[in-house]
């Protein structure tokens, strides 16, 4: 079946999760093999997805982790003299 | 969050037998996703913090109650969401059900942005600091619903189920949240790369 774009970019996001059944995959690949919009709406989306699981883009603030386990530290200390953690509410 | 699921268990076994300086080791993989977790929800970097931090305590003094049929991580973003929400109520002084319970639009134009110089955008473009902050930027403007799913899916890289599992939503709602978010970035994002790195055919030397 030949695809029109329009239906590959309904599919696009699954595509890339790799979650579209193989028929439709066979298909979408075809279509990309001709279809240059198609490749790089694809390519870029693909991109901007890399781009946001890099860890510099969404930086944590500076100090973030120092911070965290001494607030943690202070709430062992305090629980020590109390029962194991969990245990009542 | 590479840990093996093993020594997670034997990790919280022995925090809650006693060892409780274990769980600084325990909580190290996900200070990262609980941060951004938060950040997806109340937008502030400070409020982030701070709420990433209660979340974190939490975990800590409720920990006896985490079942081990949920995976830790999973766990631990709930927590993290309830957290972010409590948040945001607090700031909006609005009735619990207002923020939480909105739905996809059934209609809506979520077609992606043709382009036809992409692959004349040179590597380099990828690493500019301009782009990054305009997808940071981006995707805080993504309405809630469609963030809070692209956040906890490609940003701290869950799957589906979890993703769907942590928000208390169905896996359909994900796939449905995630396509728009994506989509809606791709748009966002195109137009920027288009005007900030204009095509350079032909060009072999290197810019000095």
């Amino acid at each position: 079946m030949k695809l029109e774009c329009k239906h590959v970019w309904e599919h696009i996001s699954e595509y890339i999760d790799g979650s579209v059944d193989a028929k439709l995959r066979e298909d979408i690949e075809r279509h990309l093999e001709h279809c240059e919009i198609c490749s790089a709406i694809l390519d870029s989306t693909r991109n901007i997805l890399v781009l946001t699981a890099d860890d510099r883009t969404f930086e944590l603030p500076v100090g973030y982790s120092k911070r965290l386990h001494e607030r943690l530290k202070e709430e062992i200390a305090k629980s020590k003299a109390e029962p194991p953690p969990g245990g009542a509410e | 969050m590479q840990t093996n699921n093993t020594d997670e268990a034997g990790l919280i076994a022995r925090i809650l037998a006693g060892e409780k300086e274990l769980f600084h080791e325990l909580i190290g993989p996900y200070e990262r996703m609980v941060y951004l977790t938060l950040f997806s929800i109340v937008k502030n970097e400070a409020e982030a913090e701070d709420g990433a931090q209660e979340a974190v305590i939490s975990a800590y003094r409720h920990l006896g109650s985490f079942r081990g049929d949920a995976k830790f991580s999973t766990w631990l973003t709930t927590i993290a969401i309830n957290e972010g929400r409590k948040r945001l109520r607090k700031a909006k002084g609005r009735a619990e059900d207002s923020i939480d319970e909105q739905i996809e639009e059934l209609e809506g134009d979520y077609t992606p942005a043709p382009l036809t110089d992409w692959r004349e955008i040179p590597l380099e473009a990828l690493e500019r600091k301009e782009l990054r902050e305009a997808l940071r930027v981006a995707v805080t403007e993504l309405p809630d619903i469609y963030r809070q799913v692209f956040a906890l899916r490609d940003l701290e890289e869950m799957n589906i189920e979890e993703t769907a599992e942590a928000l208390g939503i169905t896996t359909s709602a994900v796939k449905v949240r995630l396509h728009r978010a994506r989509i809606m970035l791709q748009k966002r994002l195109v137009p920027f790369l288009k005007t900030t790195a204009p095509a350079r055919k032909g060009f072999f030397g290197r810019a000095l």
